[in-house]
């Protein structure tokens, strides 16, 4: 944010890019334990008030966990678990019978357990917010006091010392417009969830704690400035920043260029949970469901039953979209644990992919059977790694004996690209897998740092590729899609419209910066961009023409 | 008393939603049952921050212990182990 300010400020680490303009309202330190807390008068009515507490704020968590959702469902649900643990209340009890206060008893408790977990570091350490929390609700409730918490009644900036889960979930989340910490981390559960609910936060802002109740201030995730008392030019350029975010989450029509030529745009996925979130974020479809998953962690080959039951999730969450199935794409370089293979010197050019057909032919065999017990018209299917019309051929039959209705094969090796007309006329659609066909057009190991330039996606050489196979598709009236990371892309993903491809398929979160840039440009201009780009001799300048072809609007709006 | 000894499967160990999973199945037996890390005191196994404080890691031995009559939840317990918990339910 490059607009002047005269306001004071403060930094901190945020998370996400949002902005928020809003008074801070403050979620008040929960009660300690007195300094000198008189020994329990009757030890056996301090235990049994004592654990009354615990389960009071188990029984507590747990309903605020039945009552929430997804991660912090989750979260809700370990802290509940913490609170009614035993060895925590064991500890708590040897205290208070050799004479120590019930507060004090716990409060010690607890940092016993939470030195134990800092001790060990990273995420164990960032758990210590959950313990705590169970800490002050149990203190809270032996001192007499009401649970640590903040009924918001406008909407505000939430600032604390730090946030738990159970804090959280006590606030009313269509109020909080952000939330900024003077402790926790960048990978904690409150800056997790705020990520998902899309509002701003930022942790470790030192000093947020000293800033009048009710003042307003301002909070910019991207660039982890708080800004009290904000002047109007400021707020301005936030409610702009805030305005053009939401318009563009907002627009969840279908992909389409301006003049309504139709590009699918669709979500890669590599679990069902994966196809809930893709529906979420509007993607019209899967156009990559990575089945290793079901592989590589497996110790012996997944059954088709168990396989069929994890497809049948992902069709079911996707309620009529289309999913397309990739077969396994593994081999020398993703091993399996319950097929051993010969060491390979050259992986990345050995058994991988449908080429494990080869070798362990039934797992391919399996693994299409599994898919056309559950398989819809809404399903289709695709074999990554092939070479030849043949291979193509091979796998295409193996997938429709098995019931599956719409056939493809990825397109990743150059000989594919080459002879993409010969490939398409034995399956129904391919799609293009750009990471690994600029690894093997452009000779390049993806591993290799030092050679990064010459993967880039803007090599002219791999987008000549592309374009051989869309216009092969184009002349075939069959789809050719692209799902590497070359879709996810804003500028990329207008060259490959304009080179004729008919679907995207993207991480969830890329959805609506491409689906805006495509929005806002005709096919003819998608053209002309792609044009432009293939006429140059290098990646960089290849790039440099696509941009300069692009509406002025859409390069301010996605900071391209 | 029954016993099995079994192999941390889960990439990221046994954090905190794994060990809510596994202190919450252990619990709900009514059995009294410990995991031991090879080496190191056995802790209750239904205790949730016994677990995360252990820091069991993929790919280290552990021993389960239970109390007559356990047998079946040891091995729930030992299949929970050996699968991969953080995709069971993410």
């Amino acid at each position: 944010m490059s607009v002047e300010t005269s306001s004071a400020t403060l930094t901190g680490i945020g998370v996400g890019r949002s902005c928020a303009v809003a008074p801070v309202a403050f979620v008040h330190a929960a009660p300690k334990a007195p300094a000198n807390e008189a020994a329990p008068a009757d030890v056996d009515a301090t235990l049994s008030a004592t654990q009354d507490a615990f389960d009071a704020v188990a029984a507590s968590l747990q309903a605020r966990a039945d009552a929430a959702s997804g991660n912090l469902a989750e979260v809700l649900q370990a802290t509940a678990l913490m609170a009614s643990d035993i060895s925590l209340h064991g500890d708590v009890k040897n205290r208070i019978s050799a004479g120590t206060g019930p507060a004090t008893a716990v409060t010690e408790a607890v940092a016993g357990f939470a030195a134990m977990f800092e001790a060990a570091g990273g995420y164990l350490a960032e758990r210590v917010t959950d313990l705590n929390s169970v800490r002050d609700r149990v203190v809270a409730r032996l001192l007499g006091a009401d649970e640590p918490g903040l009924t918001l009644t406008e909407r505000s900036i939430v600032a604390a010392e730090d946030l738990s889960p159970a804090d959280t979930a006590t606030l009313d989340l269509d109020l909080v417009a952000g939330i900024v910490t003077e402790l926790g981390g960048p990978t904690g559960h409150t800056a997790i969830i705020a990520g998902q609910l899309g509002i701003p936060c930022l942790v470790r802002v030192t000093g947020i704690l000293g800033v009048p109740e009710g003042s307003l201030v301002a909070v910019d995730a991207a660039s982890g400035i708080v800004t009290i008392d904000p002047d109007a030019a400021l707020q301005d350029a936030y409610a702009a920043r805030a305005e053009a975010e939401a318009a563009l989450a907002a627009d969840t029509a279908p992909g389409a260029t301006s003049d309504g030529h139709a590009i699918q745009l669709l979500a890669n996925i590599g679990t069902p949970a994966d196809a809930v979130r893709a529906v979420a974020a509007h993607a019209e479809g899967v156009g990559l469901f990575r089945t290793e998953v079901l592989f590589l962690d497996a110790t012996e080959a997944p059954t088709a039953e168990g396989q069929a039951a994890t497809y049948k999730e992902a069709i079911d969450a996707l309620a009529g979209r289309k999913l397309v199935v990739r077969t396994i794409d593994a081999g020398a370089d993703k091993p399996l644990a319950f097929a051993t293979q010969t060491d390979e010197e050259n992986p990345a050019l050995g058994v991988r992919g449908f080429r494990l057909a080869r070798t362990l032919p039934e797992l391919i065999d399996t693994q299409v059977t599994a898919l056309g017990t559950v398989a819809d018209e809404t399903v289709w299917a695709m074999a990554p790694m092939i070479a030849t019309p043949s291979e193509a051929r091979d796998f295409a039959s193996r997938a429709r004996a098995a019931g599956i209705g719409k056939v493809g094969v990825m397109v990743e090796v150059p000989a594919a690209a080459l002879r993409a007309e010969a490939i398409l006329n034995e399956v129904d659609f391919v799609s293009l897998g750009t990471n690994d066909l600029a690894q093997y057009t452009m000779a390049t190991d993806r591993l290799r740092g030092e050679l990064a330039d010459l993967l880039s996606p803007w090599q002219p050489a791999v987008l000549e590729l592309v374009r051989a196979t869309a216009q092969a598709g184009l002349k075939l009236g069959k789809p050719v899609g692209v799902c590497g990371e070359s879709a996810s892309d804003p500028l990329m993903a207008l060259v490959l419209t304009g080179l004729g491809i008919t679907s995207l398929s993207m991480s969830p979160g890329a959805l609506p910066a491409v689906r805006y840039a495509i929005r806002h440009h005709t096919q003819a201009q998608c053209e002309a961009i792609a044009q432009a780009v293939l006429s140059q001799d290098e990646a960089g300048p290849a790039r440099d023409a696509a941009l300069a072809k692009v509406d002025p609007d859409v390069r301010e709006a996605l900071g391209l | 008393m029954p016993q099995r000894t079994t192999t941390v499967f889960n990439k990221t160990g046994l954090h905190a939603r794994p060990a809510a999973t596994f202190a919450k199945m252990a619990g709900a037996s009514g059995h009294a049952i410990t995991i031991a890390k090879d080496g190191a005191a056995p802790i209750d196994a239904s205790s949730i921050l016994g677990l995360m404080g252990a820091g069991l890691s993929c790919g280290d031995a552990v021993t389960l212990t239970g109390d007559e009559g356990s047998e079946s939840i040891l091995d729930e317990l030992v299949t929970m182990l050996e699968s991969d918990l953080d995709a069971v339910s993410a």
